[in-house]
């Protein structure tokens, strides 16, 4: 949903990992490594930019990429990180 | 103007720690700030002589190894130990987790603690809390643990999402609680876990004086198993359920701690450095202490780290085996306990010569028997059976 506000769950951190130059997101006892892209999204989970907002930085920034492209990997991304409980979407 | 990067989130996240493609990093310290506990749990994982282990590390210890841990890859912190709260330091070591943005997880028994305390604790910058439930009622919850304390540990769950910490639940699992499963699920639930552990008793420490008291039949186990999935999969993003199988009751053995010396530190309350919990019983290792070597020399080069990393020190039926670089060979202090030798085959596995020895328990599980009284944790070790 376009309209909807993603916001990284209380249980998730991200930081940046000097070994791998890559930021990590953290929670419980697991953590993932973000490539540059993902690490750009989970960024601007902060309950305040709606997903049209996000996907809008990413196409002024990933200009080579049609924005339907980078739309549709926006969401599908935040889909699993919903499924996951790493981010949750608010209306 | 960025053109270059490539636009991939599709991949993103699949990298779990396990995968990243460095060998040997640790990214887990386990901190055993004490083994001082008031709870006395008959499946503790502290080894049975930790009354013997006085001479704990000072405030400034504790400080100096986060930071060398955090050097050499370290961004995962668990404060557990025994019980973490009876140190009365633990602000500061949470002020210097902080400072240095490791993941700190407090795992706790919720004993003892006040409100006002827990509050200091998250604006100092805690990260997650993970509170013990023994069981679902009180009797049954205070019977395990040896204490009066479960409408207390519920309380304290309350304050963890109260003053928004993300709350993790841990429940152990055995033969007197697997039948509730579905309950502490519910329980889990009214106090808005974030995450619910559901981890089966491994069978080392006080949980291998108690087996007989303790290991569920496999019908017992699948029904939970298949309850807990039930619930995995209708609360999907709100609390994540994990069900950790017992080793005695899986064909394959676990990749404990993702391999030796792979992944995590622990470091004890007197400051040996350890690839697990209870490395330190295995006999003829040698074991670095951090107020002697920094931790990055010990990661790196102490012999006990180095003894069953990679896979020269693999047996057969391991070293020709397809699962060797997926398991690890297993647990080396379940081979050590049961066997007598750390370097065999985890006897967890089917195709260890010694799984007669697994077997052999589950049989006794399924057959109808006065169950013993438990031996709780106590000071004074129990006679080896």
């Amino acid at each position: 949903m376009p309209e909807a506000r993603p916001r990284l769950a209380a249980k998730a951190r991200l930081r940046y990992d000097r070994k791998s130059t890559r930021y990590m997101l953290l929670y419980p006892e697991r953590g993932l490594v973000l490539n540059p892209t993902a690490a750009d999204i989970v960024q601007l989970c902060t309950g305040e930019h709606t997903v049209e907002a996000i996907v809008q930085r990413l196409a002024e920034k990933y200009t080579s990429q049609p924005r339907e492209a980078i739309a549709q990997e926006v969401q599908t991304f935040l889909d699993v990180m919903a499924a996951r409980g790493l981010v949750h979407a608010e209306p | 103007m960025v053109t270059e990067a490539a636009f991939d989130a599709s991949r993103a996240g699949r990298v779990r720690f396990r995968r990243v493609s460095d060998e040997y990093r640790p990214y887990t310290l386990v901190a055993e700030l004490t083994y001082r506990c008031p709870l006395r749990c008959a499946y503790c994982s502290n080894p049975l002589d930790y009354a013997g282990h006085t001479d704990t590390l000072t405030t400034e210890d504790w400080r100096r190894v986060f930071r060398e841990a955090e050097d050499l890859g370290v961004v995962q912190l668990n404060l557990t130990g025994g019980e973490p709260l009876v140190r009365d330091d633990l602000e500061a070591l949470v002020e210097e987790a902080e400072r240095l943005d490791l993941y700190t997880n407090l795992i706790t028994s919720g004993i003892p603690l006040t409100r006002e305390r827990l509050a200091g604790l998250a604006r100092l910058g805690l990260d997650n809390v993970q509170v013990s439930i023994q069981d679902v009622t009180a009797a049954a919850s205070d019977r395990m643990a040896g204490l009066r304390s479960f409408e207390r540990k519920l309380e304290v769950a309350r304050w963890v999402k109260d003053l928004g910490l993300p709350l993790t639940v841990n429940t152990v699992l055995h033969r007197d609680n697997l039948d509730a499963v579905e309950h502490v699920i519910a329980l889990a639930e009214s106090l808005c876990a974030d995450r619910l552990e559901l981890a089966n008793t491994q069978y080392l420490g006080w949980a291998l004086v108690n087996r007989r008291a303790l290991l569920p039949t496999p019908a017992q186990l699948e029904a939970a198993r298949a309850v807990a999935a039930a619930a995995r999969a209708r609360l999907q993003g709100r609390m994540e359920v994990l069900f950790v199988t017992p080793d005695y009751y899986s064909r394959v053995p676990k990749a404990c701690m993702d391999g030796w010396g792979r992944r995590f530190i622990v470091v004890t309350p007197d400051g040996l450095a350890l690839p697990c919990h209870a490395a330190h019983t295995l006999p003829g290792l040698v074991w670095d202490n951090v107020r002697d070597r920094a931790l990055g020399d010990i990661w790196r080069d102490s012999p006990g780290f180095a003894a069953f990393r990679g896979e020269a020190w693999m047996a057969e039926p391991c070293r020709s085996c397809d699962r060797r670089a997926i398991d690890f060979g297993g647990c080396r202090c379940q081979a050590y306990h049961l066997t007598g030798d750390a370097a065999l085959t985890d006897p967890a596995c089917s195709l260890s010569p010694h799984h007669d020895l697994v077997e052999t328990a589950r049989r006794e599980a399924l057959t109808p028997h006065t169950v013993p009284p438990l031996v709780y944790r106590a000071a004074r070790q129990p006679a080896r059976t």
